[in-house]
């Protein structure tokens, strides 16, 4: 844990004072500390293009009155800064008048261990994998035409301070590895891209060479490409299979249950709480609470132990995600859904991990119920206009269907749907739930946090595939 | 106060020093500070305050050819020291890369002409409030405009580049800009959202508050009820919005690290016809009060005005030090991609573009990460409005658009409207040949 009043003119109890006289009149609020180092290795082109170590040190001092937030962060932890940061948010409250809400539940829970991946495994070993995944992936075949390989690891201390002394801290580790390959044939050129990652020490991810297996699927991705035809344009079945593709869920209807979007009605969903919105045996929940996992937090960043929230059940909507402000103003408690990508930035309501839960059917039974349409088994970024509604996702492997049978490989599409009515096409929930392999990130007001996401194979009965072929 | 350059000087050059001391043979590095100060408003209220204080540094040092970086936020004396004492003994572990260098010295900017990219002039957050206000009372006068979220951000900077072969030099900056988010809603409870913004170098050039809340909700309003229509093959306009995302596209694909690794669709299109031959591109770093205006590069090179592409024929890579020494090229200053990027102007009227075919679909916004630049497929979802004989008819919504960069880039036709709203800027677009999927 770092200690955040050691070389700084700065004492906690200095800390406090201020803190507990610039919230005296405020709803809520805290100084949020945070101590993080990170890691990036990359091997690009035969060569290790970056080996680069960060070290960012912060705090952010917010003060939340009715609906008005106030916020300064600085890198600069010392008694001057801290009282500009004061100043400027007072000057903004000044004339607000709130009392502060002390309550804060409290847990004993711990969702990762505290390790450091960056400093439990040396540099030469990293490199030495690295290089190992070079020559291993490209002996594959001689039509591999380029390699990259990515180690990130990350070390986040976090530390919140509230009103009368109340202190909240949590250690994070992340790591992700990552592998991209491109091949080349007959002058055709397609990629194939791969990655794992979680809140544990790299080796429970690479050990027992699972890293081969990473290569493996990023080589097979981009050889399933180099066979791919033009994907068909216009409305039409599409089979979702299980895991990642679950940011389909994330976009489309995850962003709109965000609490704050439903307190501003800007959500297409501000309005339906208690109603239908997905077909019977829909169930979807967002948990922040399961081991090791890349959107799991003990608590969030304001210091709320995050929990499992039930956002539709059997197709009716049950619950919003909150923070803390928007909980207040909606009458309800947070979710320990607040979260910020680091000091410099505000807190938000947002995803942890979003799943879909395991229905009865199997993936045979949807495809073979299929005349013509297509099956989506891997997706690249997704996005989503929270108001209209509308959503996108791009695939980066899928195939047509046709007469309930499996045909070739298409290029890369874009999805469109509709968010609101998306859930209610889905016809079809399949039995074979699985977790994303650990490798989603989030962006949000341009905050980018990581996240995890999951699902059973679905069938939707009907969405727009953006090919070319008429 | 942003910190003067003679801080950011003396931390750099302690970097400098100290690397050297250490073991390093060439080291090069950033040191910065910024501030911005943002509001923001919502329904007429006040939402949300900030203040921003980033400090840091970036430090990259060689050992011959062996080469690693760090990067901070925690300026102390001691901790520098703890990171530069292991970027030493990082480098010493990577392998080497031959060619991992500083820039060639004689490529390095030296004389600089003011190009008024500062301005000194704050504006404390309640007369922020003030013009938020007017953004905000200008996008209600609409009936149908049910909710409104606007801001306004100062930003200043300043920044100090050094290198141990002498290198030395930085520059203040600024930026003020200001948005409006306007919802709308119709008789069904359906809603839409739409934007308009300003940003600018100096605070007097900024648009007026209520040119920005009207045109927000004017956009807005004309999105409400919108139609799916048949999948087709069609001509698409973009809208200027969209339209330079066309230019983007390129000076990804261009840029010398994808075509060092192979991996852009217009590898090997030096001085080929990529375009048809009215089009000609520019990048000018060298714009007064451009917002993507530069003296030099992230790497100290001067960068110089370039004609990207002339008379549709691609004339030049954007090159940076690493990837031009393995192509054999010298680095024009863009290691930090394009600047001031944009497409001449063509030669037929706003108007006239439109009623170029009986049926258009024209595109104001498109959503989605659809643009693969190792092979040119484009397929991203889109809405806009369809446009009979030069008439915008109805709004059009839940559809995709796609194709492919290589056809795309052969098949535009410009209008004589370009400005300069964004650091990379074309003209309303006319497109051939594009697939739209909707129903």
């Amino acid at each position: 844990m770092s200690d955040f009043f050691n070389k700084t003119d700065l004492s906690r109890k200095d800390a406090e004072n201020i803190i507990s006289e610039t919230l005296n009149k405020c709803d809520d609020g805290e100084l949020y500390l945070e101590n993080s180092k990170s890691e990036s290795i990359v091997l690009d082109d035969n060569k290790i293009k970056n080996s680069g170590y960060s070290s960012d040190l912060g705090y952010g001092l917010r003060a939340v009155t009715g609906e008005v937030i106030a916020y300064s962060h600085s890198n600069e932890i010392s008694k001057s800064s801290l009282k500009k940061s004061a100043e400027n948010l007072y000057s903004t409250l000044k004339s607000k008048n709130g009392t502060y809400n002390h309550e804060i539940p409290k847990t004993n829970k711990k969702f990762y261990k505290d390790t450091n991946p960056i400093e439990e495994k040396s540099l030469n070993s990293k490199l030495e994998i690295l290089k190992e995944v070079n020559s291993y992936t490209r002996a594959k075949s001689d039509i591999v035409q380029q390699v990259t390989a990515s180690f990130a690891g990350e070390h986040k201390s976090v530390e919140i301070i509230r009103s009368g002394g109340e202190v909240l801290t949590d250690v994070r580790p992340l790591i992700r590895f990552n592998v991209s390959v491109m091949l080349e044939k007959n002058g055709k050129k397609e990629t194939g891209v791969y990655g794992i990652g979680g809140r544990q020490s790299y080796d429970e991810y690479l050990g027992c060479d699972n890293w081969k297996k990473v290569c493996d699927e990023a080589f097979r991705i981009a050889s399933v490409n180099l066979d791919s035809k033009p994907a068909p344009a216009g409305e039409m079945k599409v089979v979702l299979g299980p895991g990642w593709p679950a940011i389909l869920i994330h976009e489309a209807i995850g962003h709109g249950l965000e609490g704050d979007f439903n307190r501003k009605k800007t959500s297409a969903f501000h309005n339906l709480m208690g109603q239908k919105v997905a077909s019977e045996g829909v169930t979807i929940v967002d948990d922040g609470t399961l081991h090791n996992r890349r959107g799991s937090l003990t608590i969030d960043d304001e210091g709320t132990p995050t929990e499992r929230t039930v956002l539709i059940e059997n197709g009716i909507l049950k619950n919003f995600m909150q923070d803390r402000l928007n909980a207040r103003l909606m009458n309800t408690r947070s979710t320990g859904s607040g979260r910020r990508e680091n000091y410099k930035h505000v807190v938000l309501p947002r995803m942890r991990n979003t799943m879909m839960l395991n229905g009865k059917y199997s993936q045979e039974e949807m495809i073979k119920s299929v005349d013509k349409g297509i099956f989506a088994v891997s997706f690249g970024g997704g996005q989503v206009d929270i108001t209209s509604g509308k959503f996108v996702f791009n695939c980066t492997e899928a195939y047509e269907i046709i007469n309930g049978k499996i045909g070739s490989p298409i290029k890369g599409a874009t999805l469109i749907g509709d968010g609101p009515s998306i859930l209610k096409e889905v016809s079809l929930v399949g039995n074979n739930m699985m977790l994303d392999p650990g490798i989603g990130t989030c962006g949000k007001a341009g905050q980018g946090v990581p996240v995890g996401v999951a699902q059973p194979s679905i069938l939707i009965n009907k969405m727009t595939v953006g090919g070319t072929q008429l | 106060m942003v910190k003067d350059q003679e801080y950011l000087k003396k931390t750099a050059s302690f970097c400098i020093n100290l690397a050297k001391k250490l073991g390093a043979t060439d080291s090069n590095v950033f040191a910065m500070h910024s501030i911005s100060e943002t509001v923001n408003f919502r329904n007429k209220k006040l939402d949300e305050s900030s203040r921003s204080d980033n400090l840091g540094v970036t430090l990259t040092t060689y050992i011959g050819k062996k080469k690693s970086s760090i990067s901070s936020s925690n300026l102390t004396e001691d901790n520098i020291k703890d990171l530069i004492e292991r970027c030493i003994e990082t480098t010493k572990v990577t392998p080497e890369d031959e060619f991992n260098s500083l820039p060639d010295k004689e490529l390095l900017a030296t004389d600089i002409v003011d190009l008024n990219l500062y301005d000194d002039d704050h504006i404390e957050n309640n007369e922020k409030i003030e013009y938020l206000k007017e953004v905000e009372e200008a996008a209600f006068e609409k009936k149908e405009i049910i909710n409104t979220e606007t801001g306004f951000s100062e930003n200043k900077s300043n920044f100090i580049l050094a290198n141990s072969d002498g290198f030395l030099n930085g520059y203040k900056s600024s930026t003020f800009s200001a948005s409006c988010v306007a919802v709308a809603k119709d008789s069904n409870n359906k809603m839409e959202r739409d934007y308009e913004f300003t940003s600018t170098c100096h605070l007097q050039d900024m648009l007026r508050p209520n040119q920005i809340g009207k045109i927000a909700a004017k956009k807005t309003i004309q999105k409400l009820d919108p139609q799916k229509i048949e999948s087709e093959k069609i001509s698409i306009i973009f809208d200027r919005r969209i339209s330079k995302g066309v230019l983007s596209v390129l000076a990804s694909a261009i840029s010398a690290s994808s075509i060092a690794r192979g991996t852009s669709f217009l590898k090997n299109k030096l001085n080929e016809d990529i375009f048809s031959s009215s089009i000609n591109i520019f990048d000018k770093p060298n714009m007064i009060k451009g917002l993507g205006s530069r003296y030099f590069d992230s790497e100290g090179v001067k960068s110089e005005e370039l004609k990207l592409v002339d008379e549709g024929v691609l004339k030049h890579y954007l090159v940076d030090t690493y990837n031009g020494k393995k192509l054999n090229l010298r680095s024009n200053g863009r290691n930090d991609g394009s600047s001031n990027l944009f497409f001449e102007k063509g030669s037929i009227s706003y108007r006239d573009l439109l009623k170029l075919n009986q049926r258009t679909l024209y595109i104001t916004e498109t959503i989605g990460h659809g643009s693969n630049l190792v092979t040119g497929d484009y397929s991203v979802g889109a809405t806009g409005f369809m446009v009979e004989n030069g008439v915008f008819k109805y709004p059009v919504s839940e559809i995709t658009i796609a194709g492919n960069f290589k056809d795309i880039f052969k098949n535009i036709t410009l209008a004589d409207d370009l400005e300069f709203k964004y650091s990379t800027n074309a003209p309303t677009m006319l497109i051939e040949g594009m697939v739209v999927a909707g129903k």
